[in-house]
């Protein structure tokens, strides 16, 4: 269980993220979505502690987070970005496996790991010698993943993980995705502006809008109670272009 | 990144380096060292020290060309030479001019009281001169200095030396009311060939030159009497008579020997004709004191050797301890930015002190020779090198530098498992237009006796010999060229082949 209480951030005057409470029970994915600048991925960033909340505890499993153990917090968590953030310089296998190397793991666990983490994420062992310009925009999603994974977190965190992605690979990567997380079944909080995605990964959406949570919920019943007329066009700016599309064409 | 680690091992090399490359070798047998200003009748008087230091069995080092006066004064005070060449007008007007001495009793008296002596005169009176080609002065109708009043349209050129001294330009213009607007400083040899190509028309002559009848120049009459008496004495530190009490017994043996027709005879020599002031210098010897100096000229590749050997040794040790200090200076501008701003600017500010400045000023702390010139070369160094570590640092993508912190990696894992190695281009790039500076500002540390290929170059220019000036131009260009490719091949080493080819696409398909 993921607790945030009273969390807030604020860059010199801009607020980032007012107040906020956020509970995510373990093995939960929970969707963060809304318009660009809502809070989203600050959200995220504070959670794996890449920002400092200027208010308001985050407690993992009961431990909260503070500087002095950021460090410890941080193996407990999976963290993935749009561009994937991989080491140009450093080969796949050593981008997956930088950690558990600085952290002395045993070679053959490493190698195990490593191996078990490639055939989850379906990508061949003979790419694990390649460098990250030398892959597919996806497979360089994959071997993000891969190192998130790698030291076998408690908490997975994806920020717009296939928001690079073009449509097709998008669409494929997303039901590998979602198997995967069924098959890890980890607390996992995904950032996406996409609304189809958020629907499709999470059991609870959050809503986000100028650094508040608007609105909390599976997305039925925030297409069918919506909070606040924002909740509504929210929905049906992403929804409306395909349906008039369908209704010409259909 | 391990900074007591580095500073231990700049210390070392700091410490290390005067010790190991410059040593006169101190211990044991007696040895001397024995300076000459930068001119050609010095640098003969100079190798005539050495070899009558030579003749009394004791090993002698001759310090060239050392540079002016000031730093010849300077370096005899502090034991670094124990003796060269000095003129008593120069020590009685310049050097010692608060003194207020008239007689030459009264100097010996106030060199004593520093340590010092002098020898009896040589022979000659150098004095200063005021000269001009001889068509020119006839067509002006000009004899004497203060003919000059009528022409004040005359560009007036003198050694830099005379340039600032109390006994030069600045007395001689209050003296004769010279109204000349035209004055300019530069090399006392350079000023000749500008007085032959009608650049200039006026310059300061030592009586000596052996330019004056070569070029066919008119000495102006001093009517007003302003220079005083230049008489040539070999100047040198009072402990030599204990420490090498036969070499001081032989320098006294110049007195009275050389008068102004020899000396202008040797300066031709050398100047003229193209021989090597050492050979002058000995057959000199050889014909009036009647000893039998055996000459050890090297050849042209021990020369070049020695020069290398000099070169390699002042750009290694000063670029090596720059990388050493520079790359976690620029660590630590990029990691924290107040502090950063203070480093860069200071850094900023060291290379914009000119380079012969910056060695003169490091004369006063560190003597003369290798060590400030490599301290020199080491400050010069470090702007590119901490401004390049500090760019390539600030440049790594943030997506790429917060997915290292994002993984737990603790800062100095980050530097060293993902920043540093991301940097590195930019590094090395820093290091290699590092050592181009350094191997080319190098060739000025002749000008403080540090030697190496500005040694040739320095004597070419003071013998007007293109051969002698190329002979160290062209191998600095090539060491510069050699020291970038070597660390062009280390950057092939040192990057993965990823990072090699920058321009890789990133959107291929899956």
């Amino acid at each position: 269980m993921l607790v945030l209480s009273q969390v807030s951030k604020r860059y010199e005057d801009t607020l980032a993220l007012a107040p906020t409470d956020l509970q995510v029970p373990a093995g939960e994915t929970l969707v963060l979505i809304g318009p660009s600048g809502c809070g989203k991925s600050t959200l995220l960033r504070l959670i794996v502690g890449l920002s400092q909340p200027n208010s308001g505890t985050i407690t993992l499993e009961g431990t909260a987070l503070t500087p002095a153990n950021l460090l410890q917090m941080r193996q407990r968590m999976g963290y993935v970005i749009q561009e994937g953030g991989l080491f140009p310089h450093l080969s796949v296998r050593d981008n997956v496996t930088v950690m558990a190397r600085y952290l002395r793991r045993d070679a053959d666990w490493i190698d195990r790991r490593l191996a078990e983490l490639a055939q989850l994420v379906r990508l061949p062992l003979e790419l694990m010698s390649r460098f990250p310009a030398e892959l597919s925009g996806g497979q360089r999603q994959r071997v993000s993943l891969m190192r998130a994974l790698m030291l076998d977190p408690e908490l997975l965190l994806l920020d717009e993980p296939l928001g690079a992605l073009d449509p097709m690979i998008r669409y494929e990567l997303q039901r590998e995705l979602k198997s995967i997380f069924a098959q890890l079944a980890k607390t996992v909080i995904m950032v996406t502006h996409d609304i189809a995605e958020a629907a499709f990964f999470g059991h609870t959406l959050v809503l986000m809008r100028d650094g508040r949570i608007v609105q909390t919920g599976p997305f039925k019943t925030l297409a069918r109670t919506p909070a606040e007329p924002f909740v509504e066009r929210f929905i049906n700016a992403q929804r409306e272009p395909m349906e008039q599309f369908t209704k010409v064409f259909g | 990144m391990n900074v007591s680690r580095f500073t231990v091992a700049l210390l070392l090399v700091l410490w290390a380096a005067p010790l190991v490359c410059f040593a006169n070798g101190t211990e044991g047998s007696v040895t001397i060292t024995v300076g000459s200003k930068s001119f050609t009748e010095s640098v003969i008087l100079g190798d005539m020290l050495a070899h009558l230091a030579r003749q009394a069995g004791i090993e002698v080092s001759h310090q060239r060309q050392l540079g002016g006066t000031h730093v010849l004064w300077n370096a005899l005070l502090s034991g670094e030479i124990d003796a060269y060449p000095e003129y008593t007008g120069t020590l009685m007007q310049e050097t010692l001019a608060r003194d207020n001495l008239l007689t030459e009793a009264q100097l010996t008296q106030a060199l004593a009281t520093r340590g010092l002596r002098m020898t009896r005169p040589l022979g000659f009176n150098n004095s200063y001169a005021i000269g001009m080609q001889e068509a020119l002065a006839d067509q002006l109708k000009l004899r004497t200095i203060s003919d000059l009043h009528h022409h004040p349209e005359l560009v007036l050129g003198f050694g830099n030396e005379f340039m600032d001294r109390a006994d030069g330009w600045p007395g001689l213009q209050q003296r004769y009311q010279l109204p000349h607007r035209n004055v300019r400083g530069l090399d006392h040899d350079l000023a000749y060939r500008g007085i032959e190509s009608g650049k200039l028309h006026v310059t300061d002559l030592y009586v000596t030159d052996a330019e004056i009848d070569y070029y066919n120049l008119r000495a102006l009459e001093d009517d007003l009497n302003y220079f005083p008496v230049y008489e040539a004495v070999i100047l040198y530190r009072a402990d030599l008579e204990q420490r090498a009490p036969a070499v001081a017994a032989l320098f006294k043996r110049l007195a009275g020997r050389i008068d102004a027709p020899v000396m202008r005879e040797l300066n031709a020599r050398v100047k003229l004709q193209g021989d090597a002031e050492s050979a002058v210098a000995a057959s000199f010897l050889e014909e009036n004191l009647k000893l039998d100096i055996e000459l050890q000229t090297p050849t042209a590749w021990q020369r070049f050797w020695r020069h290398t050997r000099e070169h390699l040794l002042l750009v290694g040790i000063s670029l090596g301890a720059a990388i050493l200090v520079a790359i976690p200076l620029g660590i630590l501008a990029a990691r924290r930015q107040g502090i950063g701003q203070i480093v860069l600017a200071i850094a900023g500010i060291v290379q914009t002190i000119p380079s012969l400045a910056l060695f003169v000023f490091l004369i006063p702390l560190l003597g003369i020779g290798g060590p400030p010139a490599v301290v020199a070369l080491f400050l010069y160094s470090l702007l590119p090198i901490i401004r390049n570590t500090h760019a390539g640092l600030r440049d790594i993508a943030p997506a790429i530098a917060e997915s290292a912190m994002a993984l737990g990696l603790p800062s100095h894992a980050r530097l060293r498992i993902v920043e540093l190695p991301l940097a590195t281009r930019a590094i090395l790039a820093g290091i290699k237009t590092s050592a181009v500076i350094n191997v080319g500002t190098a060739t000025l540390a002749a000008l403080i006796g540090a030697g190496g290929y500005g040694q040739p170059i320095l004597t070419g220019i003071r013998l007007d010999d293109i051969g002698l000036i190329l002979q160290g131009a062209i191998p600095a260009a090539v060491l510069a060229l050699l020291v970038q490719g070597a660390f062009e091949l280390i950057e092939r080493k040192l990057l993965p082949r990823d990072l090699r080819s920058s321009g890789e696409t990133q959107n291929k398909c899956l």
